[in-house]
């Protein structure tokens, strides 16, 4: 009521729809963060590296984040309803698993495509109905099904590698969906989905029952809102776009082998978390999810033309990871709010 | 189903009884004294790794960088005894877990002070802890050869045909019973864990509980490491790579409560006996070793759902007609 820009334009009986807008606010909003980290990673690479702003380079470095980050839409939704999925990873393997089965059997590319889908979505489904049916928290459910599914993969295949695939269907992860700009299939696909996941969670009264699941979901229970149903659908497109992850990714590398994949679902929870979803649910959005996997893919495929090692990628990934999540704390105070 | 509950640890127990009996039936030499021990040599890192990490999770907290601190911990006492060799061993153990504690701490610090949520501290952790390794040696490994006789000799001492190893994890055991059971602060993690807000009242401090879980987790981590790295003669990046699953995986089966404060010792140690009879029992009755993963995941699960079912978790619906419903469903 203080507030001067208030009083100026209405009396006091008038109900502002929303705060006023302040640049500090909007400064200080994690995705404007995440905006400034992005271009400091692109200035300080493209001062570094020459090789850094090709184009084409570019798109073959969006190979190694694309798959993984559409799974982090999916992942951003469940960790905005408290929910977690530790399975993807082991998903992907079994998927993985059937469609190169399927190629061994010799099998044209859409009847691989849809059995990597269907594969994906019964395990996510399956992972839904255990944890709505059995109350345990999902994080203990998905270890369970993690070992499990990646279990069936190592059982099946032990140290055996499928390497037979059709030649149209390897085409699909090895080569470019638009020349111009050089863009690979799976690239594309992570943008049309970013855009349908942003639409549905930010535009749309069901997306707006995600963030009342996740801010107190016994309180969504009351106001009608199917809280088990919407967890089930969620785990169930989790293990989808698991499957389709797994139909780029052994269509680009063109191997399955029992340990593909292996450490991703760590990977994808990093970029849910740097795009400001918060683990303890009910904030979040997907723009400062995509804006994530932009800072961490370019950061790697960056530090990688610097010819620095993978694993010490890592230290400097988990790193950024623990930093931008302190330095907000740290800068406004709240560790001295108890 | 009360019942169940009440004696969760007496039938987990007598459910790996079943299971070595049964085995026993089809193999033979499984129900051997000498397979026995062999049993508990080797399943004396989960052990004692479990323990400290149900004491995290006791205060609603996970450490997933158990494994990378086991790793980072060994090659560093690795390390330190190329440049020191021949010191007595229990040196090489006080360093490792003053060097494990010291990585505890650092979660515990980000944890307790910053407020950074559990999970997301030891992811960072991890990444950062395992790389480090690279970085500290250059990408190389630590041998036999290069280690000297009292620093790999001491894992494979005996006592009562049962290694070093499984006595300090005996000795873990026992003091984690004390602490947990006789002292304030180990209580005091039951607290925190059960009600945060009620343990505050009560004068409970929720950082230092959590400085003491995630440090104590640290030191037995690093303590691990050194013993680990000893004992198979071999320190490098990806030694234990995964492990912190299946130290998890101990405690969730031993009935600990990832809701924190609910735990017990005699629970955990059996959930990690439990893995170690199967993974032990499957190379004897020749089974690919690649089952083990499939079929620790199917009983996680099993164990896991009968567990919620025994508590009733399944049928708290929330509204009143749900409530009905199921009342007459059942009739």
């Amino acid at each position: 009521m203080s507030d001067p820009s208030i009083q100026a334009t209405a009396s006091r009986y008038t109900v502002a729809d929303r705060a006023p807008r302040k640049v500090s606010t909007v400064l200080l909003r994690w995705e404007s963060i995440l905006v400034m980290m992005l271009a400091a990673v692109i200035i300080g690479n493209t001062l570094k590296s020459p090789y850094f702003l090709d184009p084409f380079n570019l798109a073959d470095a969006t190979y190694n984040f694309s798959e993984k980050a559409i799974m982090a839409l999916i992942m951003a939704l469940l960790i905005l309803v408290r929910e977690i999925d530790l399975s993807v990873a082991a998903i992907v393997a079994l998927s993985s698993l059937a469609i190169g089965y399927m190629g061994v059997a010799g099998y044209g590319p859409f009847a691989l495509i849809v059995t990597g889908l269907a594969v994906g979505l019964l395990c996510g489904a399956f992972n839904g109905f255990l944890v709505t049916r059995s109350g345990v928290p999902s994080i203990v459910i998905t270890i369970g099904t993690m070992s499990l599914y990646r279990g069936i993969a190592q059982v099946s295949l032990g140290d055996q590698a499928l390497t037979a695939y059709p030649q149209r269907y390897l085409d699909l992860g090895q080569s470019y969906l638009l020349d111009w700009p050089p863009t690979p299939l799976s690239f594309f696909l992570f943008l049309v989905l970013a855009v349908c996941f942003a639409v549905f969670l930010h535009k749309t009264a069901a997306g707006r029952q995600l963030f009342a699941i996740g801010a107190n979901p016994v309180a969504a229970r009351f106001s009608g809102i199917r809280v088990d149903r919407i967890r089930l659908i969620l785990f169930t497109i989790s293990g989808l776009l698991a499957g389709l992850g797994a139909v780029l990714l052994t269509a680009r590398i063109g191997v399955m082998r029992p340990n593909i994949a292996l450490g991703w679902e760590l990977d994808i929870i990093t970029m849910v978390i740097l795009g400001g979803v918060a683990i303890s649910g009910g904030v979040g959005t997907i723009g400062g999810v995509v804006l994530a996997v932009f800072v961490l893919g370019l950061a790697t495929f960056g530090l990688a033309l610097m010819n620095v090692p993978g694993i010490v990628i890592n230290v400097l990934l988990g790193l950024l990871l623990i930093i931008s999540i302190a330095a907000p704390i740290i800068i406004r105070g709240q560790s001295g709010r108890r | 189903m009360s019942l169940l509950l009440r004696y969760r640890e007496a039938i987990l127990a007598l459910i790996i009884a079943l299971m070595v009996l049964g085995i026993s039936l089809y193999a033979p030499p499984f129900g051997t004294l000498s397979n026995g021990v062999g049993v508990l040599n080797d399943t004396a890192f989960l052990f004692m790794m479990a323990l400290a990490q149900m004491i995290v999770i006791l205060t609603r907290g996970i450490d997933l960088s158990v494994a990378a601190n086991l790793a980072l911990t060994g090659m560093l006492t690795g390390m330190f005894n190329m440049v020191f060799p021949d010191l007595p061993a229990l040196i090489y153990v006080a360093l490792a877990l003053v060097v494990g504690g010291g990585l505890g701490l650092i979660n515990g610090s980000l944890i307790a002070f910053l407020r950074i949520p559990p999970i997301v501290v030891t992811l960072g952790t991890l990444a950062i802890f395992r790389g480090t390794i690279v970085v500290v040696d250059g990408g190389s490994q630590v041998n036999t050869s290069d280690m000297s006789s009292t620093f790999a000799g001491f894992p494979k001492l005996e006592l009562f045909g049962l290694s070093s190893v499984f006595w300090i994890a005996a000795i873990v055991a026992v003091l984690a019973w004390f602490f947990l059971g006789q002292t304030r602060s180990g209580r005091g993690l039951y607290a925190v864990g059960g009600n945060p807000v009620a343990a505050r009242y009560c004068g409970i401090s929720l950082p230092f509980q959590q400085m003491l879980a995630y440090g104590i987790s640290g030191a037995v981590a690093g303590m691990s490491g050194y013993l680990w790295v000893a004992r198979y003669g071999v320190a490098y990046v990806e030694i234990a790579s995964g492990y912190e699953l299946t130290v998890i995986a101990a405690c969730v089966i031993g009935g600990v409560s990832i809701g924190g404060g609910v735990g017990t010792v005699a629970g955990t140690l059996l959930g990690a006996l439990f893995i170690g009879v199967i993974v032990n029992a499957l190379p004897v009755m020749q089974v690919s070793p690649f089952w083990q993963m499939a079929i620790s995941g199917a009983v996680i699960l099993a164990a896991v759902i009968i567990n919620a079912r025994a508590e009733g978790r399944a049928l708290k619906l929330i509204l009143p007609e749900a409530r009905r419903a199921a009342a007459q469903a059942k009739r």
